[in-house]
Parts: structure tokens; sequence; C-alpha cells
């Protein structure tokens, strides 16, 4: 058994609206940043997981992701996999 | 037939109570269901009471949904007895796969804690069969900072031609507008039916508006009709 850190990098799905990153993009100007536009706010979950090789690490993350990490409705995930 | 609602109780659920006390008001046994049960035999109605269950840890309801008692309230859903999941409750619903879509942060990032009115869109339930009239205009009460509707729009084209909205959010006319909409929900939704019509989602909270101690009675209209719809036809 191999161990493997994932990174889950959870968005809201691009074609819906996202009220926590466009009060971001309002604010920004207000306190001196400039030209930043297409903020959106997302969160990131660090784990550890231990599977015989890559390819089943990724598919158990995959799977916990679809189910529960992210909710395939309204979110989009991309997943990092690095060996340990 | 004295119906027997059951209030599933999660950590961090605050209007276990509150349920309880409505159901009782109305004349119905109730119990409590600490959500590591499983059996719900003799269970009528299941209520999925608002708060905070898990302390809303990964999004409003994800944790909650995967607790044991709803493996048994899915069941319970599947058999056709009737499931009521108010404000935090709707949105375990969602997360369990009973109900379609999802309830996103509020559109103006502001927790909406007031009364609001809602509409009755639908008679086919039987949250709405007993007592009320199509169009109706009730007034009840939210809380809730997650309660933005959100389907894709073959799912909400789906909801309208199933007239599976069960409540939308309007003013005292009963029309609908923007600023009768308090979190931004699609084609403005406070409550959604299942496919079997047995399931109902809904960010008021009706059983905040069941004694007149703490303002409005219009909760009753719908909790009662569950009730009703109970009953064994009279021979």
């Amino acid at each position: 058994m191999s161990k493997f850190t994932a990174h889950i990098n959870v968005m809201p799905r691009a074609e819906i609206s996202d009220p926590q990153g466009q009060t971001v993009e309002r604010t920004l100007p207000s306190i001196g940043f400039e030209g930043i536009s297409g903020v959106r706010v997302g969160k990131r979950i660090t784990l550890t997981v231990e599977a015989p090789d890559e390819e089943s690490a990724r598919t158990i993350v995959s799977n916990a992701s679809e189910k529960i990490l992210a909710n395939p409705v309204i979110e989009d995930y991309e997943l990092e996999l690095t060996p340990l | 037939m004295i119906p027997t609602v059951g209030v599933v109780v999660f950590p961090g659920s605050n209007c276990d109570r509150d349920a309880n006390y409505s159901f009782d008001y109305l004349g119905a046994k109730t119990r409590f269901i600490w959500h590591l049960e499983t059996d719900l035999e003799g269970v009528d109605v299941i209520v999925l009471p608002g708060g905070f269950a898990y302390g809303d840890y990964l999004r409003t309801g994800a944790m909650a949904a995967w607790s044991p008692v709803m493996a048994s309230v899915k069941e319970f859903a599947a058999a056709g007895k009737p499931v009521i999941g108010i404000c935090n409750g709707f949105q375990v619903l969602c997360e369990a796969g009973l109900l379609p879509g999802a309830l996103r942060r509020n559109s103006g990032l502001k927790f909406r804690c007031m009364p609001v009115r809602i509409r009755v869109e639908t008679l086919d339930s039987p949250f709405t069969s007993g007592g009320m009239w199509p169009g109706q205009v009730l007034t009840i009460p939210i809380a809730h900072f997650d309660g933005s509707y959100y389907a894709d729009d073959g799912t909400l084209e789906e909801l309208i031609a199933t007239r599976r909205i069960a409540f939308r959010y309007c003013d005292e006319e009963g029309e609908l507008s923007d600023e009768a909409n308090p979190n931004g929900s699609r084609q403005h939704i406070a409550g959604i039916l299942n496919e079997q019509r047995n399931v109902l989602g809904m960010m008021p909270h009706p059983e905040r508006a069941v004694d007149p101690a703490v303002g409005g009675t219009d909760g009753r209209l719908i909790l009662a009709s569950v009730l009703y719809s109970l009953q064994p036809a009279e021979t």
C-alpha cells in the first residue's frame, strides 16, 4: 500500500452565479486594487489516502468527491494527487 | 386515528422542539428520533427540522444526509409516507437526493429572518390538500443564510410541468417579484415536492406559525393538512 496526498479544489459551477465572488470583486477597487475581474470563491480540501496504486487512490478520492466532498448540482471539482 | 409524528434530531438541529410542540398543539402524537436510530416503526410522518445539522460543515445538510437515520427515511419515503423537511431539513433532503436541486447562499449574502408571504402552487400533495385554495397567500417566517434554491433549467422545467413547486415567495397580493424573493431562489421557489408528491422541502418555518402567542397561525394549514391526509376515508 502507498500513501498519496490529494487536494480537491471545489468551485461553484461556471454557469452558476457566485455572490461571494461578486461581492469580493466589487470590494477590491475600493481598497485600491484595480484591474481585477472574474473573482470566484471556492474551497480546497486536503487529505491523505492509502491505496495499492495511484489509479485506485484516484478512484477512491473521485468517488468521495462525487458523493459528498462536492455537490455536482452546484459545484465542479478538480483533483490533484501526489505520492507521499 | 391520531397520527404519530417523528421529529428527527441531528446534532445541531435547533427547531426540533418547535416542530414537536406544533404537532403536539395540533393534537398529534410526537416522538423525537435521534439521528443514529434506524427504526421508524409506528411513525406516520417524518419531520426533518431546521437548524445547523453537523454545524453545516462542508455544505448545509451534506453530512446529515448520510446519517444512519436517513437510510430509513429513504425507505419511509419510498413507501409513500409523508416526509417534510423544513429549512435545514430541506437542505438535507436535497443533499440526500430525495429532492432535486440544491440550496445556496442567499443572493444578498445576508441571513434573512422575517415573516414572508408564500403562495400555494398546488393542492395535489398531503401537505396542501387539506384546507387551502390554489393561489392562497400564507404568511410564514423564514430564518436562513442558505436558502437560495438552485436547479438547472431542465429540472426547473420538469418541476413546473409536473406541478411540483409547492410554494413560491410572493408579495401580499400573491404577485411574484424580485423584491418579494428573499434569497434569489430560481422560479421564486420556497418549497418543492418529490415525484411521488409525498416528500416536501420548504425553507419557511410552518412550525413557527402555529401558536398565536408567537405570531401567526398560517403554518397550521400545512401541518394539519398532513395529519388530515392520514385519516382513513369515512365508510
